[in-house]
């Protein structure tokens, strides 16, 4: 378990970090989710000992280590742009660990080859990092990581150098790597499908705080703030109601309290179909509808529907800022 | 053999908009370099075969001229090697470390190259000479000497690995040090091995530049047969006493070992690129 209590850091005039506090248990994959510059790194990098806090501790394990060297944390720490060694080969540097414990050559031999196996570069033992695509870099850095039986692995936004499809394998892939080796493990991004699709926690941060922490659909549907929740996924705002857009159903005909409103245009995005409509008081809003859905309606620009909020009351907030305006 | 320091830069299609140079450039270029260099070079190599090879390896094996093709050859190999020790420190404390009067000292360490050497050699004597105000006497001995090429010499192995060791992956430092490695493993593992070619090639333009040194040495080192003259300082006693031939002989060799040096470093850069 990582515990985090009260750290503090900041970098001359900016607060990276406000007295911040958290928990990560013991065999999780914990993500740390926030936009850039919300201290989501520094915290990361403070618990691998790369930087140290103004105030507060960290406990890896039930060991301080706030004042610890990263060399003596037992960290494996992984970088978005891989910090491959790029003067050795793939099999030097996932045994690199191992080779300055002075750990027997037949022992590293026997270490690197299963690593590399079980991050399915079985057969690049011998090439060099610049002979590797930017995901078999990744994956070497995380076995290169895991060589030395870290507590905890740290991996700062590991797949944001990557392109999107990449990325997707990837995510899965560590996904079942996790479950295989079972590290706690505490992941950086700013990629909210990343989070909610690898970690089984996940920790939201903005401006230098942690907003809410809890498990994916927790966070999706019982979001604490306005923050959390358009940081997750979409919003739409009907009155001072926000609520996700697939939870606004459009009627043909008048019902309840269901709000009339005109379809400004109509988006086909594969399954989903988004529909931008606006209220009769001019107040934009879109909603997310199944091909099915909107193939029953027959929608076109300039159709007058009426619009009803349906799905779980919980999982709307009631405006209360405009923050909301800088995520959306 | 500038451009040897360099670390070569990627690969790059360039597409000029006038096509290629074409054969008034080529024949510029061709032009120019003959006048310049191969000309010369020709006419000095012709100059020390005047009495065949026999004559060439006479002058050359002239004990004086031996003493001095050797004491400049170890002189010039531990200057160039004292340059990556010391240049790799200050490269170093360049770029790593915030002072005040960085740049200062930045702009200072071109001076002893930008600086004409006699007045080198000025400096250095009113310092270690025979007044010296600190009772340091190196006169005409071969610290003195030492002394003087490690001084016009300073600044290669500085610039060649100041840009390199920009460059340098700071997170693969900080990967280095979450896998256990210390300050200085990760020095020697993962820092010096980016270094090397910008090393080599900064020793390399180190010794080439030591070994035809003139003006820094002929002052402080006294120039004493068989004691502290190097290789530049005979030649001109040669040319003085009319000997060109011979002059020419002990030049040619001089240039044999310049060039057997660059090219060796080049193929070992380019052996560790591939790499």
């Amino acid at each position: 378990m990582i515990t985090v209590t009260n750290v503090s850091k900041r970098f001359g005039d900016f607060t990276a970090l406000d007295d911040v506090s958290l928990e990560v248990p013991d065999g999780s994959l914990t993500a740390l989710l926030g936009p850039s510059g919300s201290g989501k790194s520094t915290l990361l990098r403070i618990i691998g000992g790369l930087e140290f806090a103004d105030s507060g501790s960290v406990v890896i394990h039930g060991e301080d280590v706030t004042g610890v060297v990263p060399q003596k944390r037992g960290i494996g720490f992984v970088f978005q742009h891989y910090a491959a060694f790029k003067h050795m080969t793939v099999h030097d540097n996932v045994g690199f660990g191992l080779k300055i414990r002075k750990t027997p050559k037949e022992r590293i031999d026997e270490r690197v080859n299963e690593l590399l196996k079980i991050v399915g570069l079985g057969g690049f033992a011998k090439r060099y990092p610049s002979q590797l695509s930017g995901g078999q870099r990744q994956r070497m850095a995380l076995a290169r990581a895991l060589a030395v039986e870290p507590r905890v692995l740290l991996l700062d936004e590991p797949f944001g150098a990557l392109d999107a499809k990449v990325r997707a394998e990837l995510r899965e892939w560590l996904r079942r790597l996790h479950e295989e080796v079972h590290v706690t493990t505490l992941l950086v991004t700013h990629d909210q499908e990343e989070a909610l699709s690898i970690a089984d926690n996940i920790a939201v941060m903005d401006n230098a705080h942690i907003e809410q922490v809890g498990g994916p659909r927790e966070l999706y549907d019982r979001p604490a703030n306005s923050f959390v929740m358009g940081f997750l996924g979409p919003v739409a705002q009907v009155d001072d109601t926000l609520v996700r857009p697939h939870d606004i159903s459009l009627l043909s005909r008048p019902e309840g309290d269901a709000r009339e409103a005109q379809v400004t245009r109509v988006s086909h995005l594969g399954f989903e179909v988004r529909v931008e409509l606006q209220l009769g008081d001019g107040q934009p809003v879109f909603a997310q509808l199944t091909r099915t859905e909107a193939a029953q309606l027959e929608l076109s620009a300039g159709d007058i529907v009426w619009l009803a909020l349906t799905g779980d009351r919980d999982a709307r907030l009631v405006s209360e800022d405009d923050r909301l305006d800088a995520v959306a | 053999m500038a451009s040897l320091a360099v670390p070569k830069p990627p690969a790059r299609t360039r597409r000029s908009l006038g096509g290629g140079v074409g054969p008034i450039g080529l024949g510029v270029a061709t032009l120019w370099l003959s006048l310049i260099v191969l000309l010369p070079l020709a006419a000095v190599l012709t100059k020390s075969l005047e009495g065949g090879l026999g004559g060439f390896w006479d002058a050359i094996s002239a004990p004086s001229a031996r003493y001095a093709l050797l004491l400049t050859t170890a002189i010039s190999a531990l200057v160039a090697l004292i340059n990556v020790v010391t240049g790799t420190l200050i490269a170093w404390v360049l770029v790593r470390d915030d002072f005040r009067g960085k740049s200062l000292v930045n702009a200072i360490i071109d001076l002893p190259f930008a600086l004409p050497t006699i007045v080198a050699s000025i400096v250095l004597l009113s310092l270690y000479g025979p007044r010296s105000p600190v009772g340091i006497h190196l006169y005409a001995t071969k610290p003195a000497v030492i002394l003087a090429l490690a001084f016009v010499t300073l600044p290669f192995v500085v610039r060649s690995v100041q840009p390199v060791l920009m460059e340098v992956d700071r997170e693969a430092e900080q990967a280095a040090a979450s896998l256990g490695a210390s300050g200085w493993t990760t020095f020697r593992r993962i820092i010096l091995p980016a270094l090397y070619p910008a090393l080599l090639g900064g020793a390399g333009l180190a010794f080439a530049r030591a070994i035809g040194e003139f003006g820094s040495v002929v002052l402080i080192g006294g120039g004493i047969p068989r004691d502290t003259e190097v290789a530049s300082q005979y030649i001109a006693k040669q040319i003085e006493t009319d000997r060109p031939a011979s002059a020419a002989a002990v030049s040619v060799a001089l240039l044999l070992i310049s060039f057997a040096v660059l090219f060796a470093i080049r193929w070992f850069t380019k052996r560790k690129d591939v790499g």
